[in-house]
């Protein structure tokens, strides 16, 4: 049974980790929480189940649904971040609110209010591995979560893109003098948040299905982990969201499956209090 | 003693908010003649009783410069609360609804301690999930909560006269509202007021001059929990009727949209901004499915547009007309 | 009413910002903490003031230990101070600025703020009528019922005192008041700072505009590298070969 919940954990937990990379990489871009994170997932896992149902094959259904959610990220940056530069962080928070709100509508206008499968990416044949039963699908959530994580430590570590948005969240002002453009890296951060975001719908689609208000809960999460593992730390992102995953799993699994969200936003508040920084947070220190 | 320059900044505060206090009691008072029928007048109590919990949330938001995304959980326990007392312990509600408020107020006091050693993003998660916590336990304990389904509430009884009907609750809410507002300015105008405005202003030069800070957040906190809770008792016996959603995630976002669209720091800009976004999606009603966009895309506008929020952009908008020779 | 430092240390990582200082503030004098830049200088006031905790020593007020405490406590037993980094409150008037210092000596209790006693107007009148005086007393009396944000830089510093002096401190501790302020407007700062000690009220200045310092003060500390370097009178400390190897890197 310990298997099996650990492996659910893993497997939730995954998802949870893209959607806290991403805001972990949006904030440390522009100090904006962005609260339309989980309607990416939606649109990943909505629109690739929309082009399968219009017959596309699932390879390119998957591949233009991320089109999609990157070209809504780089919207949502262009025209809402963008011309509210320098308000208070409430301000910004209605500003993502409200297009969480407004993605969500144009969804149910654009689609459906329907609950919409997505066929897994190998077959629905169950494994047995290590004392539990598995779908498939969970190998390629865990696989390619795991891949995409690497491709994002290589992207930030080892590319100069990637060093120049680090730049930017360490001391924006020191990186415009460095010649780095705040603004290029402020669109990069949006699209590849909102490309991580759909990635981690399309992954999970095939086994907890998809519709218009699947991004309320997952972005919730995916943020309580962002914030878990220590805001900006984009390590911690991806810590947090497997912590959160697990721990919820296991307390689905040996306490009371009913109150599952409830020991995910427990465990987060208690290491708001315990742990003010997160796991790995740095703590700005104000001068006075 | 010199005191022209102090007089009259002394009586500049005051007398605005009190012709404030009484447009709004003389326009409640008048409302009911241009009411034309029962939907109406439930839309009218609708924007009353969010004016109350946004009156008392703005305090904590707008002047005390923290933040809450869980406030519909206040509200939700208010509700729930007195419908308990009431329906399963048989308390007459008159004495249910002052009794929950009271507890959901001890509650914020409990919680309110540890969560408000946080600030910024992390005190917004904290109270986010705290509010979440809340809506889930009040939709899954079905025995004591009825469930997701909800469950009735009796009405409030004055020497076994049940109160019900639009009219009379009309001038209830209509009366709680004046009250809130009162209290609300009486609070601001006052040392305390000022006290919490330095917090926001700067919290180290505040303690500098020995405010304590962890105190007043308190004390802010818990007062906008009992306007919340005071407002969800007073939606369930009129309704007759709670669900959870009364306390989820998406009211108390509806309820902080509401305080910053209507204008930070500003009373009054709390009550229009409940006054505009309650009548607003019942406007939308006819555009059903473009509820939610119009919605998201009011909300986006108008902070894009107006940060501060509608009435302090109005007023400077005013004043700078004012200026401007004729 | 003396205030006594001892062995106070704090360290920010690495770094040791203060490392064992020691000394005695006496009353109805002006004193002076001086010293390189990253001496330590604001790191020390912060502690004086409550708002860092000492990782060692302690702070002793008369006969009450303060150290570890809250910093409203500090503001409470008689520890006032203005910042280096103006922490005026933008969002009122210079009015309110100052009547929010008066904090602690108003009676004004939750309840009956919520419902406006009578009691409340008489303490906000007497309350406004003390600040305006104290306007007065910095030279701002000009800028009452004007917004905070709307002040000049030297004025804001001025209001920072005044705010300050509405606690009725017993202890004021200046950072760096004349910063970024012209010849004359350093001037009023020195004659600002002879008044306030000349209303029984101990001055601790942290400064780096040694003329202000070696006019005003009596008593003066040299922090450098995070230790007290020396100490005494100006005369003294001005003349001492360590000072000023300290400042100019070289024996005189």
């Amino acid at each position: 049974m310990l298997a099996q919940y650990l492996l659910a954990g893993l497997t939730v937990g995954a998802i949870y980790a893209l959607v806290a990379l991403g805001f972990a990489i949006i904030y440390n871009a522009s100090n904006v929480i962005n609260f339309a994170q989980g309607e990416f997932v939606m649109i990943g896992g909505m629109a690739s189940a929309g082009f399968v149902e219009a017959g596309l094959g699932l390879p390119l259904a998957a591949l233009l649904a991320i089109g999609c959610a990157t070209l809504v990220g780089i919207l949502l940056e262009k025209f809402a971040v963008e011309r509210a530069r320098g308000a208070s962080v409430v301000t910004l928070i209605i500003i993502t609110i409200g297009a969480s709100i407004l993605l969500r509508g144009l969804a149910t206008l654009v689609w459906d209010k329907k609950i919409h499968p997505l066929p897994g990416f190998s077959g629905e044949q169950p494994i047995v591995f290590a004392g539990a039963t598995l779908l498939p699908q969970v190998v390629w959530v865990i696989g390619v979560s795991a891949l995409a994580v690497a491709l994002v430590w290589w992207f930030f570590n080892r590319t100069l893109t990637g060093k120049a948005m680090l730049a930017v969240s360490h001391n924006r002002l020191a990186a415009r003098l460095a010649g780095i453009s705040v603004r290029r890296v402020l669109l990069t951060s949006f699209a590849l948040s909102a490309a991580l975001g759909a990635l981690a719908g399309i992954l999970i689609a095939p086994i907890s299905f998809t519709s218009w208000d699947v991004g309320i809960m997952l972005g919730l999460k995916g943020f309580a982990a962002a914030i878990l593992g220590g805001l900006g730390s984009g390590p911690g992102a991806v810590a947090g969201g497997l912590v959160l995953g697990i721990v919820e799993s296991l307390g689905a699994g040996y306490l009371s499956s009913a109150y599952k969200d409830v020991f995910a936003f427990l465990i987060i508040l208690a290491a708001l209090v315990f742990l003010p920084d997160g796991l790995f947070g740095r703590r700005a220190a104000e001068r006075v | 003693m010199s005191s022209s320059p102090t007089a009259s900044s002394a009586g500049a505060p005051q007398s605005g908010s009190r012709r404030g206090l009484l447009a709004l009691a003389i326009f409640a008072a008048l409302l009911p003649l241009a009411l034309p029928n029962a939907y109406t007048y439930e839309i009218a109590i609708l924007v009353g009783i969010n004016a109350i919990t946004c009156v008392g949330l703005n305090l904590l938001i707008g002047y005390a410069g923290q933040i809450s995304l869980g406030h519909a959980g206040f509200f939700g326990l208010g509700a729930y609360g007195s419908a308990i007392l009431a329906s399963r312990y048989g308390w007459p509600p008159l004495l249910s609804l002052p009794v929950s408020t009271v507890l959901v107020g001890a509650l914020a006091w409990l919680v309110g301690r540890p969560i408000l050693r946080l600030r910024g993003h992390y005190l917004a998660m904290g109270t986010l999930g705290l509010g979440v916590i809340v809506s889930i336990v009040l939709a899954t304990e079905d025995r004591i909560t009825g469930g997701p389904d909800g469950m009735a509430v009796p009405p409030l009884k004055v020497f076994s006269y049940a109160i019900g009907g639009e009219k009379t609750w009309y001038w209830i809410i209509a009366a709680a509202v004046v009250l809130a507002v009162w209290l609300a300015q009486n609070l601001i105008e006052s040392p305390r007021g000022r006290a919490m405005r330095a917090l926001h202003g700067s919290e180290v030069a505040a303690s500098a001059v020995g405010i304590d800070a962890a105190r007043h957040k308190l004390h802010v906190f818990v007062l906008s929990a009992l306007f919340a809770a005071a407002a969800g008792g007073l939606t369930a016996h009129y309704s007759g009727f709670i669900t959870p959603s009364k306390s989820s995630f998406v009211h108390s976002i509806e309820l902080v949209t509401m305080v910053v669209f209507g204008g930070m720091a500003s009373t009054f800009g709390a009550v229009v901004g409940a006054a505009v976004l309650t009548t607003l999606p019942q406007v939308l009603t006819t555009l059903k499915e473009y509820e939610m966009v119009t919605l998201g895309a009011v909300m986006m506008l108008t902070m894009i547009v107006m940060p501060q929020g509608l009435v302090p952009t109005l007023e400077k908008a005013i004043a700078a007309a004012r200026r401007k020779p004729v | 009413m003396r205030l006594r430092a001892e062995n106070l240390s704090k360290r920010f990582g690495g770094v040791a910002a203060v490392q064992d200082v020691g000394f005695d503030l006496e009353p109805g004098v002006v004193h002076s903490i001086i010293g390189p830049n990253g001496a330590g200088k604001t790191t020390l006031l912060n502690l004086l003031s409550g708002i860092y905790r000492a990782d060692s020593g302690s702070i002793v007020l008369d006969d009450t230990e303060l150290s570890g405490r809250a910093p409203h406590e500090f503001a409470i037993a008689g520890v006032g101070r203005t910042f280096q980094n103006l922490q005026v409150f933008f969002n009122m008037t210079a009015l309110e600025n100052v009547m929010v210092g008066r904090w602690q000596h108003e009676r004004c209790n939750l309840v009956s703020a919520l419902l406006r006693l009578p009691r409340m107007a008489r303490e906000e009148r007497r309350c406004r009528e003390a600040a305006y005086e104290l306007l007065e007393f910095v030279g701002l009396a000009v800028w009452a019922s004007r917004d905070a944000d709307s002040m000049p830089y030297g004025a804001l510093k001025r209001l920072e005192i005044a705010r300050a002096l509405a606690a009725r401190p017993k202890f004021l501790l200046l950072d760096e008041p004349a910063a970024g302020l012209n010849p004359t407007e350093t001037l009023d700062i020195d004659r600002l700072i002879r008044e306030v000690a000349a209303r029984d009220i101990t001055v601790v200045l942290v400064e780096h505009n040694m003329k202000l310092v070696m006019e005003v003060s009596q008593h003066v500390v040299v922090l450098d590298y995070g230790r007290k370097l020396a100490e005494g009178d100006p005369k003294t400390v001005s003349a001492d070969p360590r000072v000023i190897e300290a400042y100019l890197g070289c024996s005189a």
